[in-house]
């Protein structure tokens, strides 16, 4: 951690201006920073230098690392498909270690808690950084300040704009596959370990500079569908498991039974269908997180009631969403990752069910995004700010727990909601200012809470739509006030010190805030 | 020897609630705080608590805070308990300020469909009860309180009447039986409780003592609006004198049966046909009607089986109960859907309701409607109907115009 010069960006925050040694752009405004030049590009490939036969599989982890030539400071990514349930990664950061390798940065789309070794990694030198989101003990460690580097939290969209950018390079991509063929196509929809897609792991298999399919479940060529194109993979590595799939449903995909969040849920569709969003032909997304899933549940009821019939929903799927999808409710889903395993044996069984990567959906050098064509997205936050900025990375007493996800990505819907709790335990949810500003408040249109419905002034269309529909409407300062008063008055600020730990990305590249050192 | 006094939540992580541990000696008072939120309030914990202390003018001993996220009410109730627990002759309290919206007032005719029972000592189930609009919320002393909680709780259940927002809930407290009952009246009526649920009554001279013992602390604190009761019969000898209960206070406004005691007195097992306790439900629906109060059916305490409840609040209407008791609040809904009267019903209602105005207005003694002659009790019914209709949301308050 070095001190290095800050500076004050468009939502007024202040940001540093260089990051593990790469130079940074603070946050311009939304749609305002356009970077010019050209993509990333590899060096130049020739199919000779493949085995003809295509069988690209090496004996072990340990060797296909070594041919891919691992050496100290390498960038090693991974994608997070397993959630929880990952078994790859810890291995190749202990065969890091036996092979002497030190300074490794680590590009993972999610770290989680079952990649607590890697702080082992980190205190032993082999892992210089941990640069994803963060969530759980390593997320803790960073917050402290114990790592090297200091944290790059990007959305999932940003991880493929700072690739194709060439903001980070990889020089090894580690695919962990439920089932492949020797050449290296891969999918994650079956298999023993199946988890779904691996949409999250494209744009290293097209970008990196060596890729290696790890698998445990390997076919005769070919591997249908391929997820994964054998034609940007180096080696194919057989172990025993790749995964724990049923890890892969992990607290936050639990249905609700809190009476108050449920309260929360049923309000927020009671909105959807006041502001006229819930028609024929009509989209939405409800991720993770219990109220999203019971928003969906509500959601749903509201559709049969009324004979609608939505033409695509986007995932995170689960097994609501795929009821839907068999029930005839809605077309398609467009499925980013699976949060069961009924999300998993869906996308395997209805040709509805399409798995899609960041790059279709997130992505700030795309030539366009499913994201914004949403009719409508429900989030969760830690905060939100009176100015309807809101914060998913930090907690109030300014500890890092969580990444960004998909979030960011998703605000560009046209209808972005937040349900969430006006305050838990003790602690107020709407506040003055963000611990730490991850969305810029234009682009969050409504909060739900348990107090009442909020919506932002500049949505003069929704204000309109939903004023006489009986639902208890209010002004984010009332609810903010009537919390303040049950808890005691607002809390303290965290304590902290002027050492930035982390920086978070806004969806184009640039720096939209910084998280600072806990004082101990 | 010295003495440990605690107050506080059980079991390894709790939430929205503490732990205190006072420890009386000579030594000037020590106050130490730990919180999972201490970052947040940790000092705010501190300074609540010596301005407790000099409130209840606590100058020595130790007193150990281990908190959980709870609100300041509770950490007030927490406190003055341990601290009465080592000095209970003390005679000051430290109250939390009164809110204007615990101020409302309640009315004998309300609606009491849904009654929510909280446990008393459970406060984080209390902070957003009233969103979920019950008619009634019941703090409760009695059967969710094990013994060696009650007195604490009664400070929480006194707190809570005096810090949150029940959104125009009807605030009801079930207290305990005989002496430790009577007690609890003092925490709770001086704090605008609207309704006491008496648990267990077996005869009208009970009603009559709590009657009085609320008479005198009401006017010992100056309180000008009445308490209204409600018993609730437990037993056959209570169904048996259930007549004499109903009509034993003017205060009472509606009789309750509570079946779990009931069926165990009985000693028959409660089943979900509940033949057993048909006469018993009767009696009250009808000792209730001759008093001029209303009848209110037990609790359905499968949480997770909303067809079941359904049923069930279905067939107490028909056997001609006004309410029925909840133990979560996602039962408050259904309840009150199932209370509703059929569209069909309203209509009718509310023709009969115009002629009713037709025939005030021309000062006749007799409601007719077309041909037909309407009794006095056709037309109480459908007044009830639309009533009901409005708070159903069915009918606009202002269908008349």
């Amino acid at each position: 951690m070095m001190k290095v010069k800050m500076i004050k960006n468009a939502v007024d925050r202040m940001v540093p201006t260089i990051v593990n040694g790469i130079k940074q752009t603070p946050f311009q405004g939304i749609g305002k920073y356009k970077p010019q030049g050209n993509k990333a590009v590899l060096p130049i490939r020739s199919c000779s230098d493949y085995p003809a036969d295509g069988n690209k599989v090496v004996k072990s982890l340990e060797v296909a690392l070594k041919k891919c030539g691992l050496i100290d400071g390498m960038t090693l990514s991974s994608h997070h498909h397993f959630r929880n349930g990952d078994l790859v990664m810890n291995k190749v950061f202990d065969i890091a270690a036996k092979q002497g390798v030190k300074g490794l940065r680590w590009f993972p789309s999610a770290a989680f808690p079952c990649h607590k070794p890697v702080i082992d990694h980190m205190k032993n030198g082999v892992v210089d950084w941990v640069e994803g989101s963060l969530n759980g003990p390593i997320g803790d460690y960073t917050s402290h300040g114990n790592m090297n580097g200091t944290a790059v939290l990007r959305s999932h969209g940003g991880r493929w704009q700072a690739v194709q950018d060439g903001e980070v390079h990889i020089d090894i991509a580690v695919i962990a596959a439920p089932t492949a063929d020797a050449f290296g196509n891969a999918t994650g929809d079956r298999g023993p370990s199946a988890c779904g897609l691996l949409g999250f792991g494209l744009v290293d298999s097209i970008y990196a500079e060596k890729v290696i399919v790890v698998t445990d479940n390997l076919v005769p060529f070919p591997c249908v569908p391929w997820q994964i194109q054998g034609q940007n993979v180096d080696y194919v590595v057989v172990l025993d498991k790749v995964g724990e799939p049923e890890k892969i449903v992990s607290g936050t995909t639990k249905l609700t039974k809190s009476p108050d969040r449920l309260y929360i849920a049923e309000l927020t569709a009671k909105f959807v269908q006041a502001a006229g969003i819930i028609k024929d032909g009509f989209s939405f997304q409800a991720g993770a997180g219990g109220t999203a899933l019971a928003f969906a549940i509500f959601l749903k009821e509201m559709m049969k009631n009324a004979g609608v019939k939505a033409r695509f929903i986007r995932g995170g799927s689960t097994k609501y969403l795929v009821e839907m999808l068999e029930e005839g409710l809605t077309d398609f889903i467009l499925d980013g990752q699976t949060f069961d395993l009924e999300g998993v044996r869906s996308m395997r069984e209805n040709s509805g069910h399409v798995n899609t990567s960041p790059f279709t959906s997130y992505n700030w050098h795309g030539k366009g995004n499913f994201a914004s064509m949403l009719d409508v997205v429900v989030l969760g936050a830690t905060e939100v700010d009176v100015n309807f900025n809101a914060n998913v990375v930090t907690h109030s007493d300014g500890k890092m727990l969580h990444g960004i996800g998909g979030w960011q990505n998703c605000l560009f819907s046209k209808c972005t909601i937040l349900p969430i709790p006006a305050f838990r335990n003790r602690i107020p949810v709407i506040v003055d200012e963000v611990t730490t500003l991850v969305g810029p408040g234009e682009l969050i249109d409504v909060i739900v809470t348990e107090r009442g419905i909020v919506i932002n002034p500049l949505r003069k269309d929704l204000l309109k739509a939903t004023k006489n529909s009986g639902l208890p409407i209010r002004k984010i300062e009332d609810i903010k006030a009537e919390i303040d008063e049950l808890i005691g008055g607002p809390p303290e600020k965290p304590k902290v010190t002027d050492d930035v730990i982390g920086i978070v990305k806004w969806v184009d590249g640039t720096v939209i805030d910084s998280i600072y050192k806990i004082k101990d | 020897m010295t003495h440990l006094f605690i107050s506080g939540a059980k079991g390894e992580k709790p939430r929205s609630d503490l732990r205190v541990k006072y420890t009386p000696s000579k030594k000037p008072l020590s106050i130490s705080v730990k919180s999972t939120i201490d970052t947040l309030f940790g000092k705010a914990i501190k300074q609540q608590t010596e301005d407790i202390c000099k409130d209840l003018q606590v100058r020595t001993g130790t007193i150990e805070i281990e908190d959980f996220g709870a609100l300041p009410f509770v950490i007030a109730a927490r406190l003055e308990a341990a601290i009465k627990q080592a000095h209970p002759e003390l005679q000051v309290a430290s109250l939390p300020p009164m809110m204007d919206f615990c101020m409302y007032a309640s009315s004998r005719a309300r609606f009491r469909r849904s009654r929510l029972y909280l446990p008393g000592n459970q406060s984080k189930l209390m902070l957003n009860a009233g969103i979920h609009k019950p008619d009634c919320i019941i703090l409760d002393l009695e059967d969710s309180v094990s013994p060696s909680e009650k007195e604490d709780t009664r400070y929480i259940v006194r707190n809570a009447l005096r810090s949150l927002d029940f959104f125009g809930a009807e605030r009801m407290v079930r207290i305990n039986q005989g002496e430790l009952g009577i007690k609890d009246l003092e925490f709770v009526v001086p704090h605008n409780v609207h309704l006491i649920l008496i648990p267990k009554v077996e005869s009208g001279e009970e009603i009559k003592l709590i009657d009085e013992r609320i008479a005198e602390i009401s006017k010992g604190c100056g309180r000008k609006e009445p308490v209204f009761l409600m018993p609730i019969i437990e037993s056959g000898r209570g169904v048996l004198k259930a007549l004499e209960i109903a009509e034993a206070s003017k205060n009472n406004v509606a009789l309750a049966i509570g079946l779990e005691d009931y069926t165990a007195d009985l000693g028959v097992p409660r089943t979900e046909e509940g033949k057993e306790s048909f006469f018993a439900r009767s009696m009250i629906v009808n000792a209730a009607r001759a008093a001029g109060i209303q009848a209110i059916d037990t609790v359905y305490s499968d949480v997770s089986n909303e067809v079941g409840l359904r049923e069930s609040v279905r067939e107490a209407k028909s056997i001609g109960f006004d309410g029925k008791g909840c133990i979560h609040p996602r039962q408050i809904k259904p309840i009150h859907e199932e209370f509703a009267p059929s569209m069909e019903q309203i209509e009718k209602a509310k023709k009969v309701t115009l002629a009713f105005d037709e025939a005030e207005k021309k000062g006749l003694g007799v409601v007719s409607l077309g041909s037909k002659m309407i009794d006095p009790p056709v037309v109480k019914r459908a007044l009830h109907t639309i009533e009901l209709a409005i708070a159903s949301n069915l009918l606009n308050p202002d269908w008349k115009n």
